[in-house]
């Protein structure tokens, strides 16, 4: 492999006068996990939504190497094609999980809807496939014909990463994961999803504002203030040993326990 | 060929102007060319309310001519309020031969069954929908389910049948059950017993929908295959009755449960009225 997953190039997005990310530029490469911290209003979600098609930069390209279709340019792709990458190859995962989820249907059913989508016609196996990922993401197999509303936060949250990596995709995005949960079910989640990485040699860009959470997960690290990438790195070597004078900021902020 | 001039009354030709039933053939058109897309249309209001078939009787009055015979059924049945008062509307605003016989009709306005007597080339049926939009119960935006036609996304209509499987052990749905017109559009087909289901499918008649409310109408040409949804391993299957009809002892015909007495005697009678008198024998009242 020789080739990055996804690259972005001078990606800027502004909302009226405000520009909410201004020329963002990187590359993620196969089996890597990167990490975008910065506080609120830092342009973290926005960006990500830029890289995974949801909204439309106002200037600068986002390439992505399909595996079907080889590099693709994401933005000039058409609607169904993406919608389609969106689907297959790629995961999201909200911040809040009611977003994520169909709430009106079973969990099984929230499972099976991407294979569904994709063509599975077959009752028996659908079924057997998302008991077989409910245990992944260790969930009681009995709470499978259970609706999401009767979940626990932590749980919805496990069963939105079944829904998204039932398709196996290559690439997830994440927004803030572990945004509300506490911590004992921060840190099971976090070791779930470690453990998921590894075995489905899942790249990811996971937004986050919890420096401890980068620390666990991620490979690499970028710093945005401001919409700007102020500081990137090995994730080690910024948290350590950080040179921007904001990202010195963020990390003597973090709350000693 | 405007025909406005016909008895001196007050009403043009089949109720509506020229122009109107002109916008509704041009819609029907569209329709037939992209078998079950929903055209919309400029629905007009109609002496009757929203719900009781304004939709199906526009399509009527854009698509009826002199030479025509209609039949009008509801629930199976000619001789219900609805079917009676649409019939005679017919028969006075456009001047046209009305019957109660499949066989004889040429327009056929329906709501809620297909007739049991097969139909032939050259019969158009007209059915009166309330929600033309298959996808409407799963999600709410319309602009999201215009998008997921567009681009055949479907996934979320096989997840309603997965929940039903889940819930019930099998698949519910028992009326407007979904399906896919031509392998490429998701289509209601109006609130019909999935028992009618399998006589859409290339059938030699012209389907017409109309949706007065929504405005929308959508078409299945005849010889049009038209496709149940189902899994694999739970296919589509159709209502069965362990009695047979008590009229005429039909066990082909879908069967109305009716109760006779106030001991809750029970009898089972065709819901399709006149292929049920034409298998009595009995004359056309």
């Amino acid at each position: 492999m020789n080739a990055p997953l996804l690259s972005a190039r001078g990606v800027t997005r502004r909302f009226g006068g405000r520009i909410a990310c201004r020329e963002v530029s990187f590359d993620l490469w196969p089996g890597e996990v990167l990490g975008i911290v910065g506080e609120s209003g830092s342009g973290k979600t926005t960006l990500l939504n830029c890289l995974a098609g949801r909204l439309a930069p106002d200037e600068g390209t986002i390439t992505y190497d399909s595996a079907a279709a080889g590099t693709v340019d994401v933005h000039a792709l058409s609607e169904a094609r993406r919608r389609l990458l969106a689907r297959t190859e790629w995961g999201f995962v909200n911040q809040d999980a009611r977003e994520g989820l169909r709430m009106g249907v079973s969990a099984g059913a929230n499972i099976g809807e991407r294979l569904m989508a994709i063509g599975a016609r077959h009752y028996g196996s659908i079924r057997q496939t998302a008991s077989d990922w409910l245990a992944r993401v260790e969930i009681d197999l009995d709470r499978l014909d259970d609706r999401p509303t009767t979940y626990s936060g932590g749980m919805r949250q496990r069963l939105q990463i079944a829904r998204n990596l039932v398709s196996e995709p290559r690439l997830v995005f994440m927004d803030e994961p572990t945004g509300g949960l506490d911590v004992s079910v921060q840190a099971r989640l976090l070791d779930l999803l470690r453990g998921l990485v590894d075995r489905f040699h899942l790249s990811a860009v996971l937004v986050t504002h919890d420096l401890g959470v980068a620390r666990l997960l991620t490979h690499r690290l970028m710093v945005m203030q401001g919409g700007r990438v102020v500081e990137h790195g090995l994730t080690d070597q910024v948290l350590d040993d950080p040179q921007h004078a904001y990202t010195q900021m963020l990390v003597a902020s973090i709350l000693p326990v | 060929m405007p025909d406005s001039q016909h008895d001196g009354s007050a009403y043009n030709y089949a109720y509506l102007d020229e122009q109107t039933k002109r916008m509704i053939r041009r819609a029907i058109l569209k329709a037939v060319a992209v078998p079950g897309y929903q055209v919309p249309f400029g629905g007009r209001e109609m002496p009757l309310p929203y719900g009781w078939g304004t939709g199906g009787i526009q399509v009527t009055a854009a698509i009826i001519g002199r030479d025509d015979t209609l039949k009008v059924i509801d629930q199976g049945a000619d001789d219900t309020t609805n079917a009676v008062s649409i019939r005679r509307f017919f028969a006075r605003v456009a001047e046209v031969a009305t019957t109660t016989r499949t066989a004889e009709a040429t327009v056929i306005q329906t709501r809620h069954r297909v007739p049991e007597t097969p139909l032939k080339d050259g019969q158009i049926l007209v059915f009166q929908v309330p929600i033309p939009e298959p996808l409407r119960m799963l999600e709410p935006r319309e602009t999201e389910t215009r998008t997921l036609h567009a681009l055949s996304e479907y996934g979320v209509m096989q997840v309603s049948l997965y929940e039903s499987i889940a819930r019930h052990g099998r698949i519910a749905k028992t009326y407007n059950y979904p399906v896919l017109v031509n392998g490429r559009y998701m289509m209601s087909p109006s609130p019909i017993p999935k028992f009618d289901n399998p006589k859409l499918d290339r059938n030699p008649a012209l389907q017409l929908y109309g949706a007065g409310r929504e405005k929308r109408i959508y078409a299945v040409p005849p010889y049009t295959p038209v496709k149940s949804l189902d899994f694999d391993d739970h296919p589509f299957e159709i209502e069965r009755w362990s009695e047979c009809c008590a009229l005429c002892g039909s066990r082909e015909s879908f069967l109305d449960e009716m109760i006779v007495d106030d001991a809750g005697k029970r009898l089972f009678v065709c819901s399709d009225t006149d292929y049920c008198r034409e298998r009595r024998g009995e004359p056309v009242q």
